[in-house]
Order: C-alpha cells, then structure tokens, then sequence
C-alpha cells in the first residue's frame, strides 16, 4: 500500500495548474484536492499518476460565491465548510441536509465537493445533488473556460466529460426559492458506507398542488440522474400518500439498476421505490 | 483490633498498561526499527488455483535499491509451515510451503519475495516480478465434489467424528423430529494493528531475534526453531504492544519465517509490515461451516439424540490449528443441555480459498448458532415456549461436575460447576421477558416488525496443563512478575498485577508485569482460548505466596515478631494488632535478603520465588444472551434495540475488565451475526479486500448493552476460582440475534444462514409476499 512513484507539482495559480495538466496531459496526470478517494487508489496501486498537481494552495478555488440567483463553489470548498456556510433560499437547506451523510467526519474535513463530483462515484451524495438541481461544472483548461450541464457531466461510474487538460474549478447550483420542499433518503449498510440507493426530491406547492417537481436517484445506476417518468406522476397534483406511492413505483420502473456481487438489481428498484416514497412524504411535512 | 488489608482482587482498578498507550508512548510493530534494516515485500498470487510455471524475477534485481529476490528455489531447504501441537502424519503433505512451489491454491498466496531498502522500492520491485501461471479450476465450495489438492490427496484432508450413545434408536423412537441446514459466514478477527514480523540476527551472541509476536511467543518458538534447525536457547521472540489478537494475529504465518530466514542470509535486520489488503487475503478467516442437524424429542421437548452432519470450509491449507476447530465444533456443540445420545460428522475440506484457523470463541460461535437454532426449531414445533423448551433440557446445578463422552481440545468434556436455571432466572428477569413479550405482540399488531431472542451457552476456559512464574521484588519494593503469558490488549496486565499485589500484599501499582518474552522466562502458554487468567494468574498467586511467606519470615526476625501476627499491605509489612506500631517495608526486606547481607543468616538469596499452577481440566464459565430487535421492511435491515449478556465468570479479579472482554467481543459478535463476511466469487477471487467491502460494525451500529455479570459458580478447579472470560461475549451472538429476528418476522425456519443481511432479510419479507 506504498503508492508508485510520482512528480509532485505545487502550482501558485489556476493558470499554472491548467498549463501543467496540458503539458502531462498524456501522462495520467491527475488533481490532488482533498485525495479522499485518490489518495488510497494510489495506495492501492489502482491509480498510479506519473504527475500530481496539489492544487490545495489556490486559495482563489475556497469560496462559495453567490449571485445572480446561482450558487458557485469553488474547487476547494470541503463537505463540511457546507455547515457553516452561509448559502441563500432552499439550497442552502438541502446541501446542509445531504451533507452529513458523506462518508465520516475526517473525510468531510479534507475530502472536496468538486473532488466527488470529478471522482463521479454512481453513490456519490453531491453528485446525486448536482444531478438533481442541473448543476453546472466549471472547467478551465489553458485554452479557455468551458460550462457543462450536470446531465452531459456523467458519462459512466467514476467517467465525466472533463478532459485530461481540463481543471474542475467550480461547480455552480441554482438558488431554489424559498418555500421549495425537498427530501432526501438513502440507504446503505452502515452510517458513512456508499449507499447502495439514495432517492433526493424537490419541489414546489402552489396554489395546493405539486409545480417543477424533481427527482433524483443515485446509487443504483451507473450515475445518477433525474428520472422524468416519476417526475410526471407529480406534475400539477396535490400531495398524497397514495400519489408519492405511485411516483416511487414509476420511478423503480423506470430504473436500469446495477447488479454486483453484493447486491441485486431488484434490490435496489425495490429501495428506490421506498426511498422515493419516504422521501416525498418527508418534503412534504 | 485487628487490621485487614483492603482486597485488590475482585476491584475494578484502572489498568496498569495504559499509560504509554494513552500517551502516544506505545510501541507496536511498525515502530520497531533496527539500523541498517531492508524491508521486504511479498508478491501474491494473483488467482485462485493454478500451476506455477515460472516467476521471473529479473526486472525486479534491477531495480536500484533491490537487494534480494527469492522464490520457491531459494527457499527449498525449508520445512512447509508446521502445526502448533506438532507432527500429524496424516495431515503433513497438507501444510503450507513458506513460498508457493509447483501450484498456488488461494489469491495472496507468497509466491516471492522482495527484499529493498525501503518500503516504498520493496513495493515497486514486487510490482516488477512476473508470475507464470497456468489457471486450473478453483474450488469454492466445501460441499461441492472433492477434488485433488496434490496426485493421489483428496481436498477432504480429514473427516472428524465424535458422538455417544444410540443416535438411530432414538431418532426411530423419537416424538417427532425437527432438522435444520444452517450456515455461518466466513468471518474473522481484522485486528486494528495488522501483522508484522521484524528478523534479526545478532551474530555476535549468535541468536536469532523475532520482534512483533504475540499469542504464543513459546510455542511459536519452539515450532520456528524445529523448522529452522535452531535451538530454542538461540531464538527469542519479542513481543510488544499488540493491537488486537482474537486467534487470528500471532499465528506462525510464511512472513514470520521469511524475515527470520532473511535475517540470516543477508545479514541485515528485515522488516516486514501487512498492509490492510493483505490482511485481507491472507490472515488467518474462520467460522465458515454449513451444518445439517437434527434433533430427535419426546413429547415436553427433550433431547433424545442430536445427529449432524457438516462441511468445515478450511481453505487452501489447514494452517497451525490443523484439526481443532472441526474437531471443537463436534466436542462443545451440546452446549448446556442434556443430550441423550450424540453423533457429528464433520468433512474437514480444503478450497481455493484464504485459510482458516481460530477467531475468538472458535467451534463455539458456529456451535451455539446451530444448537439454539434448533431448540427455537423444537419450541415451534411442539409449542411450547421458546425459554421452557431450554429449561427442561438444563443440565441442573446438583448434577456438577458434569462429565460428557467428548472431548475438547483433546481434554475429555467435563463441567466444572454452574447453577444453569439460576442465571437464566436471573437474566430473564433482568430483561423482563414477559411484560417484553406482551409489548413487542403489541407493536407487532401496529405493524412493526419486532422481536426478542435468546441463546445459552458454556464457554471452555484456561487449558492447561501448567503454567509458571516468577515473582521478584527489588530492594525499592517494585514487583517484577515474569511471566510466559501474552498480552493481546486484554489487560493481561492489570489481572496479573492485581493477584500478584493481593496475594503478596504489594502496592498495585508498584507491580511490573513482564510478558511475551522467551529470553526472560523459558516457559509459557501465552494468551490463548481464554486462558490467561486462569492459568497465569493461579501460577502468580502461587509464586506470589511464596514471596510472602519469605518476607514475613524474615520480617519477623527483624521485627522480632512471631510471623503469624504479622500482615502485608501496600508493601509494609505490620503488626495485625498494632498497624501504627514499628513496620518495614518489603524493600527493606529484600534489602535484608541480598546475598552479601548478614541478615539473610541460611536463607536463600533474593525477595522472589517461582510459582507453578497445574490444572487437570478445562474450566467451563456459562451464559446467556437476549436480544430485542427491529426489522426495517423496506431495506430489511436489522436494527438491535436491546441487548443483555448475562455471564457467570466464576470469580472476576477486575470486573471493569471483564465487562470490557464482554463487549469488545459482543461488537465483534454483532458483525458475524449481521455484517461481516469474506465473499468470493466462482474464481475464488475475493470480493471483501477493504473496510469498504468487509463491514464491520463501527460505534453508530453497536447498540449499548446490559451486563450481569455473577460470580455465583466458581470454579473447584483452581484456587482462586477463576474461569475465562476472552471470549464469553462473542460466542453467542449470532445465536441470539438470529433467535430475536426469526421471532420478529414470526415465521419459523426461516432464518438459516449468517451474517443476517439486510438483502437476505429482505429476500424472506418478500417471501411472505409471493
């Protein structure tokens, strides 16, 4: 569990880190933020970067900025600094709401929000956010700045669109309005353990019915991603036992789920189902 | 007015061991260092079962920094790994060779090693050695046709039997019978610390130094020496502090030859350090047997027979347990119980698999599992409740010492003392099982899915034969006990600090414990199968004794005092009738007893003695477990609400310590029961390789739990009446859980396989459905 040898490169700004990852583009060059999940693929020897670029001096990435109505938060920004951060409307309830279910306490202090969302692990609980709110991701490569849509962002587990020249330096998020409901349920085995289904749900009431519903499911396929079948069974009908039933099944048919080793695919539609479920009667409340 | 000195055995004292620990101070494997050390690297067979045609190891040697690579050739002179207890002729062709040769039978089996100046190239280098090997079909499960492990050795290595009386008659005769198929995971210890072996050699005194042991520094010794052609005078093993033991760590494993063999040739110390994924694929794993059992009854649920047939599966190599775990699983399985006739019939079979050996309360996890899930069966089956069923079948009280045609750990099976009904009173009562009956049939008719388990169980406890030690007070008055014992983490300690300063009359706290180092004792038994105590602490107090009787007799010539009115406490030896009057202290005893002093007169030099303690049985400490617990419908993830451990330990030296045994191996016993298990897939591929994939419970899945803890039986057998307790609150947990969600989800003979998953759980919820 020693990591294979590196070059380790400490740039001073974004400029510089992008004009190293084109100049190592083709030698596994990779970004060292919080290395929550880099770090021990290297020492596993599963990931074996012939160039390292710690980007954890560009202070410029730690911010979370808001204006405009959107959110943006920098490459730095850590899973916990979203306790203390002061973010606008609903979104700053719902990030505080899926945060502390990431991994454990140390993790959160080092590991990074855009970190998880490059890493792109199918139960990632901030890509599962992203998907669900249409988040944008920044990138910056030494030619220039590039926006992408969080539903061209996945491309696979653990797979994005980014380029091997490109830096994620920030991802930006709407401000939902205030009054916006949301919910969010996973499972996994222990407190902290990747869920094996996690179901976010976000939507408005007006006028007593359900408007610009949406649901996200992560875990259970290779990415996570907004399911629009069980969006509409939502769409301009007021809230019920009975309705958040019916979205939950829509959503667990509408599912291509993974199947592994350790759990099978009926499992997790099954907890998608319930999960979908739970999570609307909890926005709801 | 006579002063008595305050008892210090039985006091929950803090414990003598942690300062350095809780400092920052300790020091355990991966802190020893040695100049001029290299350290060595171990390259694993990347499959399950296949010829090894080759390894090419030239890549390696030219990797700047590299010092040595070694195959099976350079090793060729060295025995296969021997079993602890010695030759066992019919398994010898199956022991594991230091590095493969010929084939590799497991994923992570040595096949060479790497040998660098630093971790970091010994990694790169292994990385660098190419492995040649023809694939051959693995097998991967220990009931499917035996194949050969080599020309003409089935992979059936053994078949091991025990039993009693006329199984067939009472079965033709019985009431009704009731039969089961049940499962227990492959799990293990995975202690915090990971192994680590650091060979040295000292040519100068000419001995050979092991640093990192643990368990059995002994024993180990002797079977290392044997295999290396050494005498035991001129190997010594070094133990220090150890991160978790649980059967599993101190084990003699490949690595711990390799580095003394290493140490030898190249003339440098050689360290070697597991990493977490290597723990994973080749520390010892346990517990893996599927049982078929059946019970014949009369009429009120009595056992007339037990038969069972099951497949023990071992691995790739039987490793230096050899048979005891099969063999155990056969002698303990009757548990508290009258049984009126027996037969077992284990199949003792090897697979492409990581091998076996003991993890905390071996045999008995598996064994309690499987008897419990049976009288719940019986209960059912007749209709009658699940605690009456237990009670008619309790061997009782009067019935002590009771004797049973079997044998454990080759010592014939005999129950040293125990009220069984009484404690289950008393915990039943503890919990309050019937206001608990009626509250969860309550909140079953609101829909929940809840309910509560219970299993009894005996434990086996401090096998000897004989232990000794030395106990030395110095003219400061601190207490040196030598030991031949082994500390795991357990406290060992603190127990021997506190006998040993009870029976003498010491100052606790001026008492160092000296464990786990062949160069200052030439025998021990280490810490193994809940023994220490039993025996190490009776030998103590023996030598203990001894040192007294020698301080008060010549304490009462220089306070010219008759001995008898004389008393120790604290290290000051006094007059019982007159505390305030003239007193001295045991330093100036041991003071007065140097060999150059004129007050020794024609006593031996030295404050100090040995002590031996012989026992002629096992002890047997008894309990029972029940558990309340909650079942999620959606996930079928189970939660445990309530959880008590009622435990009888004969006599408890530190009760703080024994809760702590207590629930230190409760936590481990809740990850067989529901989390933790090694799975492999169809190629003997191992799926559970980190933290990620093998779960083990963390502090928000452990619930809080109850301990009663008696003392109502101790044991006749030693004189301080003491029975294990290492391993008393592991070994029926995944009976009791299994018991507690079976009555949950109100359908029997149902729940049959551990660890108890949510995905299996969930597979029988929508069972009900269909």
């Amino acid at each position: 569990m020693k990591p294979a040898p590196f070059t380790l490169h400490r740039p001073s700004d974004v400029a510089e880190a992008a004009q190293l990852l084109t100049r190592f583009a083709d030698d596994e060059v990779r970004i060292l933020a919080g290395g929550q999940s880099l770090v021990p693929m290297m020492a596993f020897r599963l990931a074996r970067p012939g160039h390292l670029i710690d980007i954890n001096g560009l202070g410029e990435l730690a911010q979370i900025t808001q204006s405009d109505g959107a959110i943006e938060i920098g490459a730095l920004v850590r899973h916990n600094d979203i306790a203390s951060a002061e973010i606008e409307g609903a979104t700053g309830a719902l990030l505080k709401k899926v945060m502390p279910n990431i991994a454990h306490h140390p993790i959160r202090a080092r590991g990074t929000i855009c970190g998880s969302l490059a890493h792109a692990d199918p139960s990632s609980e901030w890509c599962l956010s992203a998907a669900t709110l249409d988040a944008v991701l920044l990138a910056r490569s030494a030619t220039g700045k590039r926006e992408i849509a969080a539903r061209d962002w996945f491309t696979g587990a653990m797979s994005t669109s980014l380029q091997a020249d490109e830096l994620l330096t920030g991802v930006r998020l709407p401000v939902l309005p205030e009054g916006t409901r949301f919910g969010f349920q996973e499972f996994s085995r222990r407190k902290g353990d990747f869920a094996i289904c996690a179901a976010l749900v976000v939507f408005e009431i007006h006028y007593g019915v359900i408007e610009e519903a949406r649901i996200g499911i992560g875990g259970a396929e290779d990415h996570p991603r907004r399911i629009a079948e069980g969006e509409a069974v939502l769409k301009g009908q007021r809230p019920s036992a009975e309705l958040f039933a019916r979205a939950g099944a829509a959503v667990a048919a509408a599912l291509d789920p993974m199947e592994d080793h350790s759990t099978k695919a009926a499992y997790r539609r099954d907890l998608a189902c319930d999960l979908v479920e739970g999570a609307l009667q909890e926005a709801a409340r | 007015m006579n002063h008595r000195p305050q008892p210090i055995i039985g006091q929950s004292l803090t414990r003598l061991e942690d300062p350095p620990l809780v400092r920052g101070k300790g020091r355990f494997a991966a802190d020893v260092n040695f100049p001029h050390q290299l350290h060595m690297r171990v390259v694993r067979s990347p499959v399950a079962h296949g010829r090894l045609r080759g390894v090419n190891v030239e890549a390696a040697l030219q990797l700047k920094g590299v010092v040595a690579v070694w195959t099976a050739q350079d090793v060729a002179d060295l025995s296969p790994i021997d079993y602890r207890e010695g030759r066992i002729e019919k398994l010898e062709p199956y022991r594991q060779p230091v590095l493969a040769r010929d084939f590799v039978r497991y994923v992570g089996e040595p096949v060479a090693v790497v040998f660098a100046v630093d971790a970091y190239v010994a990694e790169d280098g292994a990385d660098l050695v190419e492995l040649d090997i023809e694939t051959l079909q693995p097998i991967t499960d220990a009931e499917q046709a035996v194949g050969e492990f080599a020309p003409g050795l089935s992979t059936e290595a053994a078949i091991v039997t025990q039993g009693f009386g006329d199984v067939e008659g009472a079965f033709a005769s019985a009431h009704a019978v009731v039969s089961l198929d049940l499962q227990v995971g492959r799990h293990s210890g995975v202690p915090l610390e990971t192994r680590g072996a650091i060979g040295r050699y000292d040519a100068a005194r000419d001995v050979l130094e092991l640093h990192g042991a643990a368990k059995v520094p002994h024993k180990n010794r002797e079977s290392l020496a044997r295999m290396l052609g050494r005498t035991t005078t001129t190997l010594h093993l070094y133990e220090y502090h150890v991160g978790g033991g649980f059967g599993i760590r101190g084990e003699i494993y490949p690595e711990d030859i390799l580095v003394l063999v290493a140490a030898l040739r190249l003339e440098r110390p050689v360290k070697w350090i597991e990493d977490r994924r290597e723990h994973m694929m080749c520390a010892n794993q346990s517990r893996h047997q599927r049982h078929y059992v059946s019970a014949a009854v009369d009429r009120e649920g009595r056992l007339l027979a037990i038969k069972n047939e099951f497949f023990h599966d071992q691995g790739a190599y039987p490793r230096t347990h050899a048979l005891r775990i099969a063999e155990t699983t056969c002698g303990i399985l009757p548990g508290p119980y009258h049984v009126g006739a027996y037969s077992a019939l284990g199949h003792y079979r090897l697979t492409n698999k990581t091998p076996c050996a003991t993890y905390r309360a071996p045999g008995r996890y598996e064994t309690n599992f499987v008897r419990e899930r049976l009288l719940d069966a019986i209960a059912h089956k007749l209709g009658i409740s699940r605690v009456d069923v237990r009670r008619v079948n309790l061997i009782k009280k009067e019935e002590m010492p009771y004797e049973r045609p079997l044998s454990v750990l080759e010592d014939d099976v005999s129950y040293d003392s125990g009220d069984y009904e009484g404690l289950l009173d008393k915990s039943l009562q503890a919990i309050g099982w019937d206001e608990l009956q009626a509250s969860l049939k309550e909140r079953r008719a609101n829909g929940e899915i809840v309910g509560a388990g219970l299993a009894l169980f005996i434990e086996k406890s401090g096998l000897g034969p004989t232990d000794g030690a030395h106990v030395n007070v110095d003219t400061n008055g601190v207490v040196e006990v030598i030991t031949g014992g082994a500390s795991v983490g357990q406290g060992f300690e603190t127990v021997i600090g506190q006998v040993c300063a009870d029976i003498l009359g010491a100052d606790y706290r001026k008492v160092r414990v000296v464990h786990g180092q062949t160069d200052r004792i030439e025998f021990g038994i280490g810490a193994h199968a809940s023994r220490a105590t039993v025996m190490t602490a009776n030998a103590v107090a023996a030598a203990a004794a001894k040192v007294r009787a020698k301080a008060l007799d010549m304490a009462s010539e220089l306070l010219q005092t008759p001995a008898a009115d004389l008393e120790i406490e604290k290290g000051v030896i006094f007059r019982r009738d007159a505390p305030s009057g003239p007193t001295i202290t045991l330093g100036a005893v041991a003071n007065a007893l140097r060999p150059m002093a004129k007050t020794r007169g024609p006593r031996e030099p030295g404050l100090c003695s040995d002590g031996w303690f012989d026992s002629e049985h096992q002890v047997y400490p008894y309990g029972n477990q029940l558990a309340v617990v909650k079942i999620d419908p959606r996930s079928g993830a189970v939660t445990v609400e309530r959880y008590l451990i009622a435990y009888d330990v004969g006599r408890a030296i530190n009760p703080m310590l024994v809760r702590g045994q207590i629930l230190g191996g409760f936590a481990q016993g809740l990850g067989g029961a529901l989390y933790e298990e090694f799975l492999y897939d169809d190629n003997g591929e191992p799926l559970s390789v980190t933290f990620a994939d093998y779960l083990m419970p963390t502090m928000a899945e452990v619930p809080p739990v109850e301990v009663l803890l008696c003392e109502d039986a101790p044991s006749p057998r030693n004189p301080l009446g003491i029975k294990g307790a290492g391993e008393s609150g592991i070994a029926p947990v995944g009976a009791a859980i299994a018991s507690a969600v079976e009555d949950a989800l109100q359908s029997y003979g149902v729940v049959r396989q551990l660890p108890l998953t949510p995905q299996r759980i969930k597979a029988i919820l929508d069972g009900f459905k269909s």
